[in-house]
């Protein structure tokens, strides 16, 4: 395609490296004035990269970027923004503390001539901007009193006031509601129909077909096509992405349930700020049943989690596994019991990036026989049940048992960490967010391991922001808000919209449009 | 290139162009403030190397920073910062001291009695840190600082105290000779043994003219302790576990707050060690009022940062700062250079050699601008 | 951990390789030539501080003056090192033993036992020791150096009691010992013999401040001791002494300095110094041994009679009248006329007769 002024973005021939592995390999890319484009790819695939690259984040070993059909040369973000570009990473930047209109002016330097910010005068232009593109915020709200969907918006308008004219969003649905990102979409089409490009970074197909005019597709590190979204359809940007057939849902049999094995008992629970996150709360989990919790994040399954593996306090109420009380003992006495736990954030609670890849297998078996004896380690057995997983779970490189476990990929981790708490032979098993970060092949890999599990009679508890995933695995699905559970539903009698309303808060007896 | 690039990201090759490199600036601020730089380079060389004396001198000084070294490190890999070394070691020197004076064993029993109270009495003040984290959140920084100077102004109580305080002195009594940990001390003053170390300049040189004991044999036998409990022990596990990823500790039975109990522990029983063994085997087998820091505790903290990814690199750090400490003073005596510039060069050296941990990414970041530009 | 365990290996070869080197090193006895050895047959002379520093403006500058004194006279090269606390003492003792110096010293009865280990160490070497005397157990290396410091703190006692008009005087000592003892009892005895003139009472305070360098200390003491009512304080403290007399500057009072005439700290308000001249004992002693005389394992004792202590020549804050008695009573300590006591025991003695 020629260089013209009627693409905002044009990126030619980029290469980049990271020590000798090739993240991208002579990647082009076009990108329409005022249209919502997305990129779409696996994790790893160079996606981000490529954005941090035009966000003059990380710079381009090879390659040129024209803006509006001129060369441009952004070093760093600095020079992004001063180009019109502007970016909401998947993590917001943004000051807990401060209110959103300082938030939004912050660093903007729109000073006059003694060097201060005229709050009034800025305050006026910020809600301007909401005017124009139909962002509704509170502008004296603390960022931390708000919610997830409220603090994108301040991302986006923090960067409309700056002036950008093309707007990257990185993984913008990860953390939303099914309510929130339907005005996330409205949102994008009113930036563009105001003349601005958007580009979203995701591997959510169902968004891409929602939202999106053109998609360009990433796949290790090459540009594979650019598509225009209406002649596609999800499953054909699955294959696309992903370079093989896939199946974007898992098969599920239904599964016969067996006797109670896990209980939650009236519990309430209070956060790390004194606040009571979970109110009264109650479920049971029978064997062979994989029970699934959906919620919007930060209505209490953090401290429902940690009650439950012991690391926090219950207020009241009981927690039983194979009828024996666990609550407020400690987390080894919980593991001891019979309960394993992967975690949603892996690299924070479920493995030691620095550490080797067998060190990682012992992580809550250092204690046990034959792992070690008499309080010291026995470096051959931990090796050879390192050897015997990495088998077991396909996990690439097959050498990589002594490599760190930073060198490895997300899926491949996730693996080795799944398969070190099903080794544990736990009778129930926490699976939080399991899928989160992975591609496409993990995840169907990780649902299948899920429901190979259930069907060999063990309990599972499932808890989850992606709704989709829920629906795919759980057979009984339960819906928090604020601490309670407000709904629970067969697999069967499951319905996405009304559990989406639930999520939100809404009732459970009202009617659904 | 590429070939001289992962010579480059060799940690040994690197260090030893991390020293040079240092040396090399070092000369620059000599040059600068008026020594000549060869001249000094050469003094720094035969102070340590030109007599068996220096060197083993040299050897004997680098026993307690080592093992403070070592102390450091193995918070560090807990997680912990030990700033407390130095408040450890002083609280060591004044137990043993005490004991030293006040028991009178058979040797066979002295000695392992009276290190012991030290290593104690520095596991206790690590302990205690440890205690204060782990229950009240306290930060081990500042409450080792606060022991640092209560260890300080300890120790020059009972410098001046009436039972132990020697009169016509700044310090307490030697004690007993029955607890000393020197090789061969009374055969060494002996006529015999004079008559025949007379005979033998290597020997003479080397035992009779220096605090000839077991101390850095022990501290490299620590190190390999060291190494033993950080890696072939489920409780060092743990310790590493916590020191990189507290919450994944925490989600795997362990118990985090014990664990760092333990580790100050054994972190302060280092120090404490170091403190323990330099009162029985060198100088006046005393302590006497401080007016300053001795460093020892601190210098372990530089040894910790130099010796990198292992504990055995605690041995050769500690003889490298020891060496350039003991070239220093003889620096400062044979050119008269004021001993801030000695310290400023001790400085620089040791600054490089830190730095020798960031150099793959420094070989990385040249050899990309390096295809950059081809 | 396959990886650890090599690098475990490799360390060991690396240790071994280490020592093998070392070894090697230390047979052979590598050197380079760094050109500052020129003048090795030079006779030379070098002292070891206390922690007081060369700046005391008390002993350590005038063994240093003394020594200096020396090597300009005989042409000989003379040094001093200086100790931050006593840790150093050892180090530098030792280090200069390496150095080609014929007499080491060691300033200050601290250094004591770190002489008495390196001559015995060392036994080629000559060590002189300022303020102490070992006894008969002098080793026959080593040559003690004590002042019979009694004698000048008498006279300015003599002096502060002649002088003092609220009848109260203090004394501040370093670290308690033989040595001070004799500056305490001295000063007493001295300022007792003047009141016993002027017929009046005269309390002496006297206070230690277990140091010799911390002279905030000494400030503080003196300060109260001036506003307990002393007008006079004399200081037996090294470096705590400079703080003394700061005091008495800050308040108007007089103090009397020590070792030195310490007039130039405080023109105004030194009334007199008991000068102990530490330096023409080290120059002495230097001498003798440069001329070739044995001087090792003996005591030397100097005093009024060797002119090693004494007054100042001016003392411009004294009365006339007052200085030319003193004179008069250091003859009659010369004489033995007067017993001059120098601990608790001689001084009980003394207050009987």
């Amino acid at each position: 395609m020629e260089i013209s002024k009627d693409y905002a973005v044009q990126m030619r021939g980029i290469m980049k490296s990271f020590g000798d592995f090739k993240v991208l390999d002579d990647v082009n890319l076009d990108v329409k004035k005022g249209t919502i484009h997305a990129i779409l790819g696996e994790n790893g695939a160079g996606k981000s990269t490529l954005m941090n690259i035009l966000y003059g984040l990380y710079t381009a070993d090879a390659g040129e970027i024209y803006l509006n059909g001129e060369v441009a040369d952004i070093k760093n973000p600095h020079l992004a923004i001063n180009n019109g570009i502007g970016m909401v990473h998947q993590h917001f930047m943004l000051i807990d503390k401060f209110t959103v209109l300082q938030n939004i002016i912050l660093g903007s330097e729109n000073t006059n001539k003694f060097g201060v910010i005229d709050m009034k005068k800025e305050k006026k232009r910020v809600i301007e901007i909401i005017k124009e593109y139909n962002l509704k915020v509170d502008l004296s709200s603390r960022i931390r009193n708000i919610s997830v969907g409220m603090q994108q918006r301040v991302e986006i308008l923090k960067a409309l006031y700056r002036g950008v004219d093309i707007l990257i969003l990185d993984e913008p649905t990860a953390v939303l509601t099914p309510m929130e990102i339907d005005d996330l979409i409205d949102i994008m089409r009113d930036l563009v129909k105001n003349g601005k490009t958007v580009i979203i970074i995701t591997h959510k197909l169902k968004e891409i077909i929602r939202s999106s005019n053109e998609c360009a597709i990433i796949r290790k590190g090459k540009l594979i096509g650019s598509v225009k979204v209406e002649d596609e359809t999800e499953q054909s940007l699955a294959e696309k992405m992903v370079g093989r057939k896939v199946r974007l849902s898992v098969e599920r049999t239904p599964s016969d349930f067996g006797k109670d094995v896990f209980e939650v008992n009236d519990i309430s629970v209070r956060s790390i700020r004194g606040i009571q996150t979970v109110k009264n709360l109650s479920f049971k989990i029978r064997q062979g049943e994989i029970f699934g919790i959906a919620g919007v994040e930060g209505n209490g399954q953090k401290e429902l989690i940690e009650a439950i593996i012991g690391i926090r306090n219950v207020e009241s109420g009981k927690i039983k596994i194979n009828g024996k009380e666990i609550q407020n003992t400690s987390n080894l006495n919980v593991l001891n019991n019979g309960i394993s736990i992967i975690h949603d954030d892996r690299h924070k609670y479920g493995c030691i990036l620095d550490f080797t890849v067998s060190e990682n297998m012992i992580l809550n078996k250092c204690r046990q026989k034959p792992f070690s004896k008499n309080g010291l380690l026995n470096d051959s057995v931990r090796d050879k049940f390192t050897d015997e997983l990495i088998e077991k779970y396909d996990v690439r490189p097959k050498n990589c048992k002594n490599m760190r476990m930073a060198s490895l990929s997300g899926g491949n981790q996730q693996k080795l960490v799944i398969g070190r708490e099903i080794s544990n032979n736990p009778d129930l098993l926490i699976a939080v967010q399991p899928t989160r970060g992975l591609d496409v092949g993990a995840i169907e890999y990780v649902r299948k391991t899920l429901i190979d599990l259930r069907d060999k009679g063990k309990a599972i508890l499932l808890i989850s922001l992606e709704l989709d995933e829920i629906l795919d695995v759980a057979d009984t699905i339960s819906v928090i808000y604020n601490g309670e559970i407000v709904g629970t539903f067969s697999n069967e009698t499951a319905d996405e919209n009304k559990i989406g309303l639930l999520m939100a808060g809404g009732k459970n007896n009202e009617k659904i449009g | 290139m590429k070939k001289l690039d992962n010579i480059l990201k060799n940690p040994l090759v690197s260090t030893v162009l991390a020293i040079i490199l240092g040396f090399m600036v070092a000369s620059v601020i000599l040059l600068a403030v008026g020594y000549k730089p060869g001249q000094c380079l050469a003094v720094m060389f035969n102070a340590v190397f030109s007599r068996p004396k220096f060197i083993m001198n040299v050897i004997i000084k680098s026993s307690p920073i080592i093992l403070t070294g070592l102390s450091v490190f193995f918070a560090f890999k807990s997680g912990l910062f030990n700033i407390g070394a130095e408040g450890q070691y002083i609280a060591s020197t004044i137990v043993t001291t005490i004991l030293g004076i006040i028991l009178d064993l058979p040797p066979l029993i002295q000695v392992p009695v009276i290190v012991l109270g030290g290593v104690l009495a520095g596991a206790l003040l690590g302990a205690a840190v440890g205690f204060l984290k782990a229950k009240f959140g306290i930060n081990e920084v500042i409450t080792s600082i606060m022991f640092n100077w209560i260890a300080l102004y300890l120790c020059n109580y009972v410098s001046n105290s009436e039972r132990f305080h020697r009169p016509e002195s700044d310090g307490t009594f030697s004690i007993r000779d029955s607890g000393f940990t020197n090789l061969f001390y009374n055969w060494k003053f002996s006529k015999e043994g004079r008559e025949y170390l007379k005979n033998n300049q290597f020997l003479n040189d080397a035992v009779l003219k220096t605090d000839f004991s077991l101390n850095f044999i022990i501290a490299v036998i620590m190190a390999f302790v060291v190494w033993l409990i950080l890696y072939k022990t489920v409780k060092g596990y743990e310790f590493r576990v916590s020191g990189i990823n507290v919450d994944a500790a925490r989600n795997n039975g362990m118990c985090v707050e014990r664990n760092i109990v333990y580790s100050m522990l054994i972190a302060g029983a280092l120090s404490g060690l170091a403190g323990a063994l330099t009162v029985t085997g060198t100088g006046s087998h005393n302590i006497h009022v401080l007016a300053i820091f001795e460093n020892n505790g601190f210098n372990g903290m530089s040894v910790a940062l130099i010796a990198g990814g292992t504990p055995f690199g605690c041995i050769f750090a500690g003889l490298l700062f020891s060496g350039l400490i003991y070239a220093g003073q003889s620096l400062q005596f044979k050119t008269g250079a004021p001993s801030e510039i000695v310290n400023i060069m001790i400085g620089v050296i040791v600054f490089f050699v830190a730095l020798t941990q960031f150099m793959p990414t420094l070989v990385d970041m040249i050899s990309k601008r390096r295809n950059k530009d081809v | 951990m396959k990886r650890s365990i090599s690098s475990v290996w490799t360390y060991f070869i690396l240790i071994i390789l280490f020592f093998a080197i070392i070894i090697w090193m230390s047979f052979s006895g590598i050197s380079i030539k760094t050109g500052l050895d020129d003048d090795k047959d030079r006779f030379s002379v070098a002292m070891v501080t206390d922690t007081g520093g060369i700046n005391d403006r008390s002993f350590n500058t005038s063994s240093w003056e003394g020594m200096k004194e020396f090597a300009s006279r005989t042409g000989s090269k003379a040094r001093y090192v200086e100790s931050v606390q006593s840790s150093d003492y050892y180090t530098n003792i030792d280090k200069l033993g390496d150095e080609n110096v014929d007499l080491i010293f060691g300033i200050g009865f601290g250094l004591a036992d770190t002489i008495l280990k390196s001559s015995g160490i060392n036994p080629e070497l000559n060590y002189a020791i300022v303020d102490f005397s070992y006894g008969d157990d002098t080793p026959d290396n080593v040559s003690g150096l004590v002042f019979r410091a009694e004698e000048s703190s008498f006279m300015v006692g003599y002096i502060a009691g002649m002088t003092t008009k609220t009848n109260a005087v203090g004394f501040v000592g370093g670290i308690a010992g033989q040595v001070i003892s004799q500056f305490e009892y001295g000063y007493r005895a001295g300022v007792d013999y003047a009141a016993k003139k002027r017929g009046v009472n005269i309390d002496t305070k006297v206070q230690y401040a277990e140091s010799f360098s911390d002279s905030a200390k000494g400030k503080a003491i003196a300060l109260k001791m001036f506003s307990d009512g002393c007008d006079i304080v004399f200081h037996a403290a090294g470096g705590v002494g400079v703080g003394v007399i700061e005091g008495a500057k800050e308040t108007n009072n007089f103090a009397i300095g020590v070792d030195m005439d310490q007039s130039y700290l405080a023109p105004k308000n030194v009334l007199t110094s008991a000068i102990k001249n530490v330096g023409k004992a080290v120059d002495i002693v230097s001498t003798d041994l440069l001329n070739g005389k044995n001087i090792g394992g003996k005591t030397f004792s100097y005093g009024l009679k060797e002119g090693c202590v004494g007054l100042p020549d001016e003392n411009p804050n004294l009365d006339k009248k007052i200085y030319e008695e003193a004179i008069k009573i250091q003859e009659e300590i010369i004489s033995g006329k007067i017993f001059v006591p120098y601990d608790l025991e001689t001084f009980k003695e003394y207050q009987k007769r």
